[in-house]
């Protein structure tokens, strides 16, 4: 059996289960620190309350965002060797900064934050949230401008087979990075603003803690508005930048076989692979992909059937994550407008308040769906265009070593993340509770 | 001498130094936790009251670790790819009790179960003496060599082995000694930050298992000049021998804060020192290797053949003169905030 297939999924699993942490610990560490700071500034306790009650919920998991980080850092070593050979001068600086700058920050400052309550000042307290907010963000950062390199490699120089460093600031200023970071940072915000709007329907649908609740609902709605939005325009862009700088992740995307200007899209699309084609195609607006890859209606969009087959990713996995994202994308812009709208009177939906519930899954699915189309997207390459995922792994590895791993992670992660979601579940339905200390 | 070599030289001086100060900061957590059994058996307040001894602390002494890997994987790629996947097992091994303490000792205060608070016990004190024991191992299995061949069909460096060549007697030994430094330098470390009963029984162990590991420490330190053939940089500069000597009068002069004086906040410090120079010892006697090979010189991973471009390594210098630093002051601060002492509730 070959071990590279087994690698991938291993890295499959760890970084599925990373990203179930990921985008809350960023977007709620904003609210939080929002939260915060209308209690500094307003001197208002049932804004502490809030900091507290949405607090206690981050912090859990923040613990299963961290532990599961680790693993990545050490995946690149133990299962792909070559890889990490190959781009350590590039890739290992990126993750070395990411530690030094954003992981010590983040780590110390939530220490403070979780324990110190009543032995830093009021304002340095909320301070002490926003760091860690920030460390968040400069985290997401320097690993998206890091997975940057390895979709539109920039910046760099083939020098005795391992790609050495040519410039550091077409590292730091690569556009594939920063348009994935935009997006994936919207995403955060996204999720953690269904996430608050969920947990808020609850308490509404029970009747316990409607005022407390309320305020939250209020804010995360105006949270949910503005990033949905944003977070539509920045996948957008990240589109655009796909389309020209990865034709063949583009082109399985959309599942688009024959080459031709002026590209239409099909709303309603069935491909078949065998055939190198579509099995359905129809709902036809012409010229609507060119325009929405490069702004003009007769543009060229390279087709899969002139990209060799050998180069191909996976159509059917990042066609159909792609399309479903986008349609949760759009599900979830709506629900944000109405919940604008209706935020005044939300309480009172009785039954209708479970559509907050339900949605809670939605933005993890279609984040999670995201990382398919670029990860699977990226497919048969590692760093794209320069190194093949098949040549990257350890030469030293067997295949039942990592199926070893494989099977003991499945295990672990199975484990932590059912008893970490059982843990926020119960912490978000028992409602805010004012005694409560971090350690009691 | 060209400014590459320089910047690789200090590389690896940080890179030694980024482990030391993670084997002092992280010990602590991981010795605390060994000796849940014995110090929290009797009752899960005093249990909960050593997890709030590192509770504040635990997650940033760990990034000193993510740290230390990143700049094994920055500054030297290769050394990195070749470590972690000829040590493939253990090395994941050692990654998921990293895993299963961080959770456990967080996850436990989160359900006030008396069931599940002991299995998060049980699982912090295993995953955190397996870790031990495997930093142990495998640091002494690099002050001894790997077996390693640069194999010109994979152009890779292969480990010419099995698992079982990294149980050697005196990597073993290793093992054992990281766990006695850590149990002593955790009560310790208990020791200053409790009061009453509990700083009685970390002292009164701190004390009971000291003369073993200083034992253990001497025997260990003997068969790495022996055995391991970390000598040669140190029969080359002899000056150098101050480095272990001062390592031996640091851990001699804890024992004697301990035993003599009652002082337990030098006697941790002592044994801070102690820790900082055994580490710095081992690594300096591998210069300019980070991964001696015990077969061939050329099988070797060293501050050349391993190293990023000097491009990369400048401006890693650069962060790290900004940040480390930055780092250090806000974690002093962060420590002073947070160092409470703690009383059994």
């Amino acid at each position: 059996m070959d071990p590279v297939i087994l690698s991938r999924l291993q890295f499959a699993l760890a970084t599925f289960v990373h990203f179930l942490f990921v985008p809350l610990t960023i977007g709620l560490s904003f609210f939080t620190a929002w939260m915060e700071t209308k209690y500094v500034r307003s001197g208002d306790e049932i804004y502490k309350k809030q900091a507290k009650f949405w607090g206690r919920i981050f912090l859990i998991n923040f613990v299963l965002g961290v532990v599961t980080g680790i693993a990545l850092e050490f995946q690149f070593g133990t299962n792909w060797a070559n890889y990490s050979k190959f781009v350590g001068d590039i890739f290992g600086s990126l993750l070395a900064i990411e530690a030094t700058v954003a992981f010590f920050l983040e780590s110390t400052f939530i220490a403070v934050w979780a324990f110190g309550w009543d032995r830093v000042s009021k304002k340095f307290h909320c301070i002490c949230i926003w760091f860690v907010a920030f460390a968040g963000t400069i985290s997401a950062l320097w690993i998206l401008l890091a997975n940057g390199f390895m979709q539109h490699p920039v910046g760099y120089q083939v020098v005795d087979g391992v790609a050495r460093l040519a410039s550091f600031t077409d590292v730091l200023f690569n556009t594939y990075g920063w348009h994935m970071y935009f997006h994936t940072v919207c995403g955060a915000f996204v999720l953690a603003s269904f996430l608050i709007m969920g947990v808020c329907a609850w308490h509404f649908f029970l009747g316990k803690n409607v005022d407390f609740f309320h305020v939250a609902f209020k804010s995360a709605s105006c949270f949910a508005l503005i990033f949905t939005v944003l977070l539509a325009l920045a996948g957008h862009q990240l589109g655009q930048v796909t389309a020209e700088h990865q034709k063949s992740k583009f082109a399985a995307m959309e599942s688009v076989w024959e080459t031709e200007p002026g590209t239409p899209m099909y709303l309603l699309t069935i491909p078949n692979i065998t055939e190198e084609g579509n099995l359905v195609q129809t709902l036809k607006v012409p010229g609507a992909l060119s325009f929405l890859a490069t702004n003009s209606f007769d543009q060229t969009i390279t087709g899969l059937n002139d990209i060799d087959p050998e180069l191909r990713p996976p159509v059917w996995p990042v066609f159909a994550s792609f399309r479903i994202m986008v349609g949760l994308g759009f599900l979830l812009l709506a629900v944000a407008i109405l919940s604008f709208i209706i935020k005044g009177f939300v309480p009172s939906l009785g039954w209708g308040l479970w559509v907050y519930i339900l949605m809670i899954p939605v933005p993890y699915l279609a984040a999670q769906l995201g990382w398919i189309v670029t990860e699977i997207g990226r497919q048969p390459w590692v760093v794209f265009g320069l190194m093949k995922t098949s040549a990257a792994g350890s030469p030293p590895v067997d295949w039942y070593q990592v199926m070893g791993t494989l099977v003991a992670m499945g295990a672990i992660y199975g484990l932590i993340t059912l008893t970490g979601f059982i843990l926020m579940i119960k912490t978000a339905v028992k409602g805010p509770d004012d005694t409560a200390e971090h350690y009691a | 001498m060209d400014s590459s070599y320089v910047l690789s030289v200090i590389w690896f001086v940080l890179w030694g130094v980024l482990w030391a100060v993670y084997f002092i900061l992280d010990g602590y957590d991981f010795g605390i936790a060994m000796w849940l059994p014995l110090i929290g058996a009797s009752s899960e307040r005093e249990r909960s009251a050593m997890y709030k001894v590192t509770g504040p602390f635990w997650d940033a002494n760990e990034v000193w670790l993510i740290t230390a890997g990143g700049v094994t994987f920055a500054a030297f790629p290769l050394a990195y790819a070749v470590l972690f996947s000829s040590l493939y097992t253990p090395l994941m091994i050692l990654l998921f009790c990293l895993i299963l303490r961080g959770v456990a000792s967080e996850l436990r205060f989160q359900w006030t179960n008396r069931g599940f608070r002991l299995i998060c016990d049980a699982l912090v004190f295993v995953a955190s003496l397996v870790a031990v024991i495997l930093l142990g191992v495998a640091f002494s299995n690099l002050f001894r060599g790997l077996p390693l061949e640069y194999d010109e069909a994979t152009q890779f460096f292969m480990f010419r082995g099995n698992i079982l060549n990294l149980l050697h007697p005196y990597c073993l030994l290793g093992g054992v000694l990281f766990v006695l430094m850590f149990l002593v330098h955790g009560a310790l470390y208990l020791g200053w930050r409790t009061e009453g009963d509990l700083r009685n029984k970390a002292i009164y162990l701190a004390k009971a298992t000291w003369p073993i590991f200083l034992l253990v420490f001497l025997v260990y330190v003997v068969l790495t000049f022996a055995w391991a053939g970390l000598y040669k940089n140190y029969f080359s500069s002899p000056l150098l021998l101050a480095l272990p000597l001062l390592c031996a009068i640091l851990f001699l002069l804890s024992g004697y804060q301990l035993y003599l004086k009652n002082n337990i906040g030098k006697s941790l410090l002592s044994s801070c020192g102690g820790i900082l120079t055994l580490t710095l010892t081992g690594v300096l006697g591998m210069f300019p290797n980070l991964i001696p090979s015990r077969l061939a010189e050329t099988g070797s991973l060293n501050i050349v053949n391993a190293s990023s471009s000097g491009k990369t390594l400048t401006i890693m210098l650069v962060v790290a003169l900004i940040f480390v630093p930055t780092v250090i002051a806000y974690q002093i601060w962060a420590h002073k905030k947070l160092a409470v002492t703690v009383k059994v509730d």
